[in-house]
């Protein structure tokens, strides 16, 4: 074997295993920081394979279930399906001030994950604006959530 | 009237563009060069109808014709007049319409500056400009026509959407990035027309390499000025957050800066040919497909394509794309053989080929991420989105070798690096950058990423600023010429590479700025009655009570606020500068505001979370971001430095054969 030939197989053979390498970090990353869209029937159908992954949990908010500590920044309400809003609920808790839009009855994204103890708990709330385009903002709520919500629900455009 | 004639003109560019392709690309493969005037003046006339179009488009705006079916949908009487014209890009049709103007100036531009002295290729590189340009016209034609009649229009319309008029960097950004994203048909057409003709020799190198520079030139500066619009508009606290319509913007910069590197050891070793090519013309098909990502509305779910019009027929052409530049890359490779092996990978050219694998991996990794979600709905009927962990996570580490490189680079010469010279050369940069992290270390900022990043940082400054002012220097003390007259000299001499470091330098700020910002951020949440204060970082924010406004296409609530420094200086926000809550007239929700207040060394940022009329209270959240302010600062050394590059080197430089091989010199050492 020339040389050359030998090198270039040398290269050749470095860069694929490093592409390879690179191929299977990347897609081991992506499984541990995937986020699901779930409605509430759908995460309390997925039992307990549910508790503890990072969930977008879409619905609306149960009218009658806010309850808002200002004192503590303590916030708790209820989640439902935006077409079915009396068959599951779940409670969800959150530690942070609520937009200005939030209230009872509107649609929502909270983000965060489930626990055992059948409470979801967010760190990211946001509300469904009607407006035509959509941010990423904490008062505001990504496409492809918003669609699917609007979809559900025949007052929103 | 305005429909008729605006529509009227999209037709007319549509044809020209049609004919210019058909006829540029026969006669081209035909070697007919006597067609290429023909060519040329169909690429004129697209040019001259495109942007007709978007002037009456303009004028339709301003004369609120709600006869157009675009006008309706985004004007209104309230929107101040630089908001009316703004509006021409603030939705979809009206977006590719401008798109359409932008494509007929930058044809316009090449086939002007080319008309004289060109390579045989011309011919058909215009013509495949044209097919790109003629899907276009189409997607205006059809699709996406703004120019539908309505035969009752209403008296007033909505008015652009209210996100859009919020902040004046929305006036630039968009047609930034536009400028970037259209230019790259260009560089796609050059390499198209050159494989297509089989010119053997080097001569379309140099315009390759230039009209990339242009697009890339735009490019950077839309990206940064969209997160800036994204940090000072939308409130969320953060310029970036990896959504795809980021992404998109990011995946053809990643390439074509690869592209920018990789030519350097095409032109001097005439080797990595194929692969240069490969990332031209992947820089173009990212282009495309970044355009559908966005325009399409793929992204709200893979199931809208039928509520959309243009998915399909982007979804066809990107299809067209890929198999063209697959067919072009197989049939015409062989002419795009290495002439020379590459030597050790202790060299430029092995810096440069690490660089281009490292910007390969970082495309892959983000495409991969920006896809990933698409591929699961299709194929599974999951609905998940990928997370910005996930990005970070992978793209830090590619960062900072990407930033060492920058500095190994420089200092390594073509051919073979002798390892003592090396040594002594990395000797004061590494110092400095040791420096740099035990001086982090001691004023207790701690984390292996920022301080790294800070270290390389240092190390590629010093090496940067070596080979910036090391040939001045020598003209000084061997021509005892004044400072400024060498530095001037020696950077006309070898305008490329000095233009090249000085972006380097910009990108280098960009770097540090994004890790000690996203580092060292400090997060507060909080409700204050009038008078109280709270603290974020070393800052204190006071709240002044609310305040109630108007304007004519809005009203707000703004929360007075005064920012107290450590020192006890004091900054007062009021009214239409305060965090607020916007109004529009014809939407029903409020829109936030952040306040920004920029310092040279960090910024709080305050936005309005909501409020409490009756009370007298509101919720904020507040930042204190580190040095973030460099990021958007950094634009006018990126921009100088590719204007640098750019310049041409005489007045006949712009010719491309004869004086392309002398040019390629300047990129030695």
């Amino acid at each position: 074997m020339k040389p050359e030939t030998r090198n270039r197989l040398i290269a050749v053979g470095a860069i694929l295993v490093a592409g390879a390498a690179l191929a299977w970090i990347a897609f081991g990353n992506i499984g541990d920081n995937l986020v699901y869209y779930w409605k509430p029937s759908e995460m309390v159908a997925q039992g307990e394979k549910a508790y503890g992954a990072t969930v977008r949990l879409g619905g609306v908010v149960v009218p009658g279930s806010v309850v808002w500590n200002p004192e503590h920044t303590s916030l708790s309400f209820q989640v439902a399906d935006t077409h079915a809003p009396t068959a599951v609920r779940v409670t969800v808790k959150s530690e942070q001030t609520p937009p200005q839009m939030f209230r009872e009855g509107i649609g929502v994204v909270v983000e965060g994950s489930f626990q055992s103890d059948q409470v979801f708990r967010t760190n990211r709330l946001m509300v469904n604006h009607s407006n035509e385009y959509r941010a990423p903002t904490d008062g505001g709520m990504p496409d492809d959530v918003m669609k699917s919500l609007s979809q559900a629900d025949p007052q929103k455009t | 009237m305005n429909s008729t004639l605006g529509y009227g003109l999209v037709l007319t560019g549509l044809l020209c563009s049609a004919f210019a392709a058909v006829v540029g690309i026969v006669t081209g493969l035909m070697r007919k060069e006597s067609a290429l005037p023909m060519v040329q003046k169909a690429v004129y006339g697209f040019a001259a109808s495109m942007i007709g179009s978007n002037l009456v488009m303009v004028y339709a705006l301003l004369s609120h014709d709600f006869s157009v079916k675009y006008v309706a949908q985004v004007g209104s009487r309230s929107t101040p007049v630089i908001f009316t014209i703004v509006s021409l890009w603030s939705a979809l049709e009206g977006s590719i319409l401008f798109w359409g103007a932008i494509m007929g100036a930058y044809l316009f531009a090449f086939a002007w500056m080319y008309r004289k002295e060109h390579g045989r290729y011309m011919q058909l590189s215009l013509g495949v400009m044209a097919a790109v340009a003629t899907f276009f016209a189409f997607l205006i034609a059809g699709p996406a026509n703004p120019w539908t009649h309505i035969a009752n229009p209403l008296a007033d319309g909505p008015g652009p959407n209210p996100l859009l008029q919020n902040h004046p960097l929305m006036i630039i950004h968009p047609p930034m990035l536009y400028l970037g994203y259209v230019g790259m048909t260009i560089p796609f057409g050059i390499a198209a027309g050159a494989l297509l003709r089989g010119e053997l020799g080097d001569a379309w190198l140099v315009p390759l390499r230039k009209w990339t520079l242009v697009p890339w030139t735009f490019l950077t500066v839309g990206i940064i000025l969209g997160s800036w619009w994204a940090y000072a508009v939308l409130g969320w606290g953060g310029y970036w957050a990896w959504d795809p319509v980021e992404n998109a913007s990011f995946m053809p910069w990643l390439t074509a800066t690869a592209f920018m590197h990789s030519t350097m050891v095409l032109e001097k070793k005439k080797s990595l040919k194929l692969w240069t090519i490969a990332l031209a013309l992947a820089s173009f098909v990212l282009t495309i497909i970044g355009t559908f990502m966005t325009r399409s509305g793929v992204f709200n779910s893979v199931h809208a394509f039928t509520q959309s019009d243009i998915g399909p027929t982007f979804l066809v052409f990107i299809g067209i794309l890929l198999v063209f530049s697959v067919l072009l890359i197989a049939l015409r490779g062989h002419m795009l053989v290495a002439e020379s092996q590459l030597g050790t990978i202790a060299s430029r050219e092995g810096s440069i080929l690490l660089n281009n694998l490292v910007f390969a991996a970082l495309t892959f990794v983000v495409l991969l991420g920006t896809l990933y979600p698409l591929i699961t709905e299709g194929l599974f009927h999951k609905k998940i989105t990928v997370g910005e962990p996930y990005f970070n996570q992978m793209a830090l580490p590619l960062s900072l070798v990407m930033l060492f490189l920058m500095g190994v680079g420089p200092m390594l010469p073509w051919g073979q690096a002798d390892p003592k010279v090396t040594q002594r050369q990395a000797l004061i940069p590494g110092g400095v950058g040791l420096a740099i992290v035990a001086v982090c270390y001691a004023f207790g900022y701690r984390g292996v990423m920022p301080l790294t990043a800070f270290g390389f940082a240092g190390f590629v400054t010093v090496v940067t600023l070596r080979e910036l002012f090391l040939p001045a220097q020598q003209r000084m003390s061997e021509q005892k010429e004044s400072l400024a007259t060498a530095i001037f000299v020696s950077a006309s001499r070898a305008n490329r590479r000095f233009g090249g470091y000085v972006v380097h330098l910009g990108i280098v700020i960009v770097m540090v700025a994004v890790a000690a910002s996203s580092a060292y951020k400090v997060h507060t949440t909080g409700t204050l009655k009038t008078g109280e204060a709270m603290q974020v970082g070393s800052y204190k924010v006071r709240f002044d009570g609310l305040e109630r406004g108007k304007e004519p296409h809005r009203e707000w609530i703004a929360a007075n606020l005064t920012i107290i420094t450590e020192s006890g200086a004091e900054k007062q926000y009021r009214g239409a500068d305060a965090p607020r809550m916007n109004f529009y007239e014809r939407s029903t929700d409020p829109v936030g505001s952040p306040t920004v207040s920029e310092r040279i060394v960090s910024d709080v940022y305050v936005s309005l979370l909501s409020y409490d009329a009756n009370g007298g209270s509101a919720s904020f959240n507040m930042w204190v971001f580190p040095l973030v302010g460099w990021i958007w600062y950094a634009i006018p050394i990126l921009v100088l430095g590719a204007l640098i590059s750019l310049w041409p080197q005489r007045k006949k430089a712009a010719a491309p054969a004869p004086v392309a091989a002398a040019e390629a010199v300047p990129g030695a050492p």
